[in-house]
């Protein structure tokens, strides 16, 4: 009877171990562009998808914008935003906070890596 | 009174009741109703000491009131703006045009898992033409040959699904179709 009881503790413990294991660390879909702003002095900059895709659709930023459809496609400069073009079509303090607020978009661990976090569940060699 | 035995035993059933549970709570029935997401700070990607982390929103806050889903954002997008729950811009620019395209494309007719029927509607709502079109695939019904390895390294529909979009372990959201029954007669015939 205790082999029994230590079979089902082992078992229950190997259930948590297995399934319970932590949610995929960053938000599914999350970018972290970080070409420049660590060499800058600045935070990695995050960009959810799930953040601004309930408030636009993909078109706007991958048609209207001009964004690539692939992380690390697109040569961001600030310098282009503050200009109106890239992010700088909506933060503008109008549509959303303006280029001022730097904190709120360089807002990364330094040192990361610029790419698609928390996605390709597949596990693929990839490219993200 | 009971044996000792007895006593023991009904321990070690008590111990299988419990792990079974735990078991069954872990399961995608279950999923839907322990969906959750991490706070910005414990993300891995967020630095904790960034004063925006006190602004931002949280995706939990956001992301639980919309409609569920068993991988990716655990968010059903489609389902989200179906039901109206949310309603994101089509256009900043006032000239930009609208183009939604109702035409689904069967694909994979030769293959040996199932077809898959692809839908331009649930594709264009959110996205231009010009995003997968002429540069992914063209345009033209049969002129894509299209491959499973290729996807899975983030080509043609990998660009988004696996990526942004709900990933490649959901097989039959896109191999939707069974071969043994009447193709349905409004799709058009792909590759």
């Amino acid at each position: 009877m205790r082999k029994g009881m230590l079979m089902c503790l082992l078992m229950l413990m190997a259930a948590v171990a297995v399934l319970d294991v932590a949610p995929a660390r960053a938000e599914y879909g999350d970018v972290v562009l970080n070409k420049r702003s660590d060499k800058e002095g600045m935070r990695p900059v995050i960009f959810s998808h799930w953040f601004h895709r309930i408030r636009f659709r993909c078109k706007v930023c991958h048609d209207e914008l001009g964004f690539k459809m692939r992380a690390g496609a697109n040569d961001v400069l600030m310098v282009d935003i503050v200009d109106g073009k890239f992010c700088g079509l909506c933060h503008n303090g109008q549509i959303a906070w303006g280029t001022e607020r730097c904190d709120l978009c360089h807002s990364g661990r330094h040192g990361l890596e610029s790419r698609i976090h928390g996605g390709n569940q597949s596990l693929g060699p990839g490219r993200w | 009174m009971r044996s000792r035995r007895g006593r023991r035993r009904s321990r070690y059933y008590l111990w299988l009741l419990l792990a079974t549970l735990i078991l069954i709570a872990r399961t995608p029935v279950a999923a839907d109703m322990a969906r959750r997401w991490l706070p910005l700070v414990k993300d891995g990607i967020h630095d904790p000491k960034s004063p925006a982390l006190r602004l931002l929103q949280q995706p939990g806050e956001a992301l639980s009131r919309l409609p569920a889903d068993v991988a990716g954002s655990q968010v059903n997008w489609t389902a989200a703006l179906e039901q109206g729950r949310i309603n994101p811009r089509t256009n900043i620019l006032p000239e930009t045009k609208i183009r939604v395209l109702d035409t689904d494309i069967l694909l994979n007719l030769r293959g040996g898992t199932p077809i898959v029927r692809f839908p331009h509607r649930q594709h264009t709502v959110w996205l231009d033409c010009g995003n997968c079109h002429e540069q992914l695939f063209k345009s033209k019904a049969g002129a894509n040959k299209f491959s499973m390895q290729l996807i899975l390294q983030g080509e043609q529909c990998g660009v988004c699904h696996g990526a942004v979009a709900f990933p490649l372990t959901q097989c039959g959201r896109c191999h939707n179709t069974a071969r043994d029954k009447p193709l349905p007669a409004a799709a058009v015939r792909g590759s």
